[in-house]
């Protein structure tokens, strides 16, 4: 597979240095849930981070995406110190700059595939929101569900739910694309099939890909990989 | 801008994917509305059906009636009419009659009757709202006729053998110079065993009715605006203080609400009860709505995690209850809008009123508003719940 490598004299989208996310136990005592994090994504990287349960590979994608933020040190996002942004404006660089998948799917039961994909543009603005319809149909045809736009997630298999999650996540145009475990509820095949997707309209958008995985084979698909072991991040080991 | 629509759009998705469960939830709602608009509305009727009945036993609001008492002395009947009449020029009142009982012998087919007769203007229909069951109130032109007209009640008119009104039937004052009459209009009786009773024009009664037959001087009604009725008493006092200094002058407000409205305890009840079917109505909304979000909590991390901002998952959620009871509001008025103007309760209520009231506006705009406000207040609880929402608990949820 060809894929643009990195402009290194890029600005960073994202950048931690030392980060350290602490939680508080119900005994008073504290976790350090990730210690000493550094890491620099830009536009176009591809990476995966794998790690075993409980060694903070969630928390590291909620800190990317603004979902957490760092208990120490400093983190940057599209150049700007995340400790000084409010609420409000994480959430609408959140909006605007991150796309999520879950493993889950996290689809909106009761929605058809069109508005669920729709969902992400009623927070955006100008013409995004305005031509939402047609924005959500587009991306649903780019991810090969033209024909089931209308179908709710309920009637859709674990493969389309997924693609419908892709083209969620992608309808905003997002720079940084967090997929957490994002085959980890499908078969070998269809988990496949939606990493390439995956990968392919990532690579289309020059967004920054962040997988996190268990499969070595999806993690494989990066370009930079990681490991999570005790809260520290390790460069460049595909094992889990 | 868009952000507002944006909301709005949302929730009404919102709403329409949830319809089943919400429309379960809000048939509260609309009952509860629309109880709280039809105890208004029916109250309304009520009372309209009550402040009618005394309007037309004490007068409208602000009455004043104008008494002259000779003390030791005597009044020239003449004299005292011409200063009332004086007076209502004199003050602009738009609305006054000249106001006098006596007893005029009619000639019944059963023989000549005294029968209570009032004397009065063509004012005096429109200030005690004369309820006439044929025929109509005196006009102008009736002044002018040369058999003096009269009024009847329904008994006057029963015991005269009801002859057609279009045939122009006439009545016998019998006395020493017998007047024939012309009947014009019938008025309902006042109460079922009413007894005959008849009015006439001020201006025919020193050609009908024998000067001996009025005992006393005449008195006289206006209709005045409530803010001036005191002054006015005053001033009118005083006015014929002076013309009949030997004369005990008696100006006071003589209608239902001289001392205040007396249906004020009555509405206060009927709103207490109105807004004690509203407040089960919010309860039962509240716990709707708290349910409902804790059922949400995921699909709300999810939005999060695309860029909702807490102020418009706030605001989603409240404007999903605000508009949700406001649905629910207009049907609730509509079914009380069905209740109340239906024949059989309007018979049941406001029975006998001459005029029917319309739909109190105040009771639509009452309800329109309650459900709105329950909208508020049931949201604002899952609003606030959902704003606390951890997004990273919640995704997981």
């Amino acid at each position: 597979m060809i894929s643009p490598q990195p402009n290194p004299a890029d600005e960073p989208l994202v950048e931690l240095n030392q980060v350290t996310r602490t939680v508080r136990l119900s005994d008073d005592q504290s976790l350090d849930i990730l210690r000493g994090v550094d890491l620099s994504i830009r536009a176009g990287d591809h990476l995966s981070i794998v790690g075993r349960s409980g060694s903070g590979k969630s928390t590291l994608l909620n800190i990317l995406g603004l979902l957490d933020l760092p208990s120490a040190g400093e983190m940057r996002f599209a150049g700007q110190p995340v400790a000084s942004m409010s609420e409000k404006r994480r959430a609408v660089a959140r909006g605007a700059s991150v796309g999520f998948i879950f493993q889950q799917f996290n689809l909106l039961p009761g929605r058809t595939a069109l508005e669920n994909v729709m969902t992400p543009l009623l927070y955006a603005r100008g013409r995004q929101f305005w031509r939402r319809e047609q924005l959500a149909a587009e991306m649903l045809d780019r991810v090969g569900l033209a024909d089931r736009m209308r179908e709710k997630p309920h009637k859709l298999s674990g493969g389309e739910q997924q693609r419908v999650a892709i083209a969620r996540a992608l309808v905003r145009s997002p720079k940084l694309i967090l997929a957490d475990e994002p085959t980890g509820a499908l078969d070998v095949e269809t988990g496949q099939a939606v990493m390439a997707l995956l990968d392919g309209v990532a690579l289309e958008s020059g967004a920054a890909l962040v997988t996190i995985t268990h499969d070595p084979t999806v993690a494989g698909l990066a370009h930079r990989h990681f490991r999570l072991q005790d809260g520290r991040l390790h460069v460049g080991v595909l094992a889990a | 801008m868009t952000g507002f629509i944006a909301a709005l759009t949302e929730a009404w998705s919102e709403l329409r994917i949830h319809k089943t469960r919400i429309l379960l939830a809000l048939i509260g709602v609309a009952l509860s509305v629309a109880a709280l608009t039809t105890v208004v509305g029916l109250g309304n009727m009520a009372r309209e059906a009550m402040v009618q009945g005394q309007e037309q036993q004490s007068g409208r609001p602000a009455t004043l009636s104008v008494e002259l008492y000779p003390e030791g002395g005597q009044l020239e009947q003449a004299s005292v009419q011409t200063a009332l009449e004086a007076v209502a020029e004199r003050y602009a009142v738009a609305h006054s009659s000249l106001k006098l009982s006596t007893n005029v012998p009619f000639q019944f087919p059963d023989g000549v009757v005294p029968t209570e007769t009032l004397v009065v203007d063509a004012a005096y229909g429109i200030m005690r709202r004369v309820d006439m069951v044929q025929g109509a109130w005196f006009a102008e032109q009736d002044q002018d006729r040369l058999a003096p007209a009269v009024i009847v009640n329904q008994a006057f008119y029963q015991r005269l053998g009801n002859p057609d009104l279009r045939t122009a039937p006439t009545v016998q004052i019998f006395q020493d110079r017998p007047v024939t009459a012309a009947i014009v209009g019938v008025q309902r009786n006042d109460w079922p065993e009413a007894m005959p009773r008849a009015m006439i024009l001020a201006a025919h009664y020193d050609r009908t009715i024998a000067a001996e037959a009025l005992s006393m001087p005449p008195a006289m009604e206006l209709w005045v605006p409530e803010d001036i009725a005191e002054p006015l008493t005053q001033a009118i006092s005083a006015d014929l203080r002076a013309q009949f200094p030997t004369a005990s002058v008696n100006v006071f407000r003589s209608d239902y609400a001289a001392f205040g409205d007396p249906f004020a305890p009555t509405q206060l009840v009927v709103g207490g009860i109105a807004g004690l079917v509203l407040l089960l109505g919010a309860v039962g909304l509240l716990n709707i709505s708290m349910v409902t979000v804790r059922y949400r909590v995921r699909e709300i991390g999810i939005r999060r995690s695309f860029g909702a901002t807490s102020g418009r998952i706030f605001f989603g959620v409240m404007l999903e209850s605000v508009v949700a009871t406001f649905v629910a509001g207009v049907a609730g008025v509509m079914l009380a809008i069905a209740v109340v103007k239906s024949p059989w309760v309007q018979e049941q209520v406001a029975a006998g009123l001459s005029e029917l009231p319309p739909f109190p506006l105040e009771a639509a705009l009452i309800g329109l508003g309650a459900a709105t406000a329950v909208g508020a207040l049931a949201g604002l609880v899952p609003a606030l719940v959902a704003v606390r929402v951890k997004v990273i608990d919640a995704i997981r949820y």
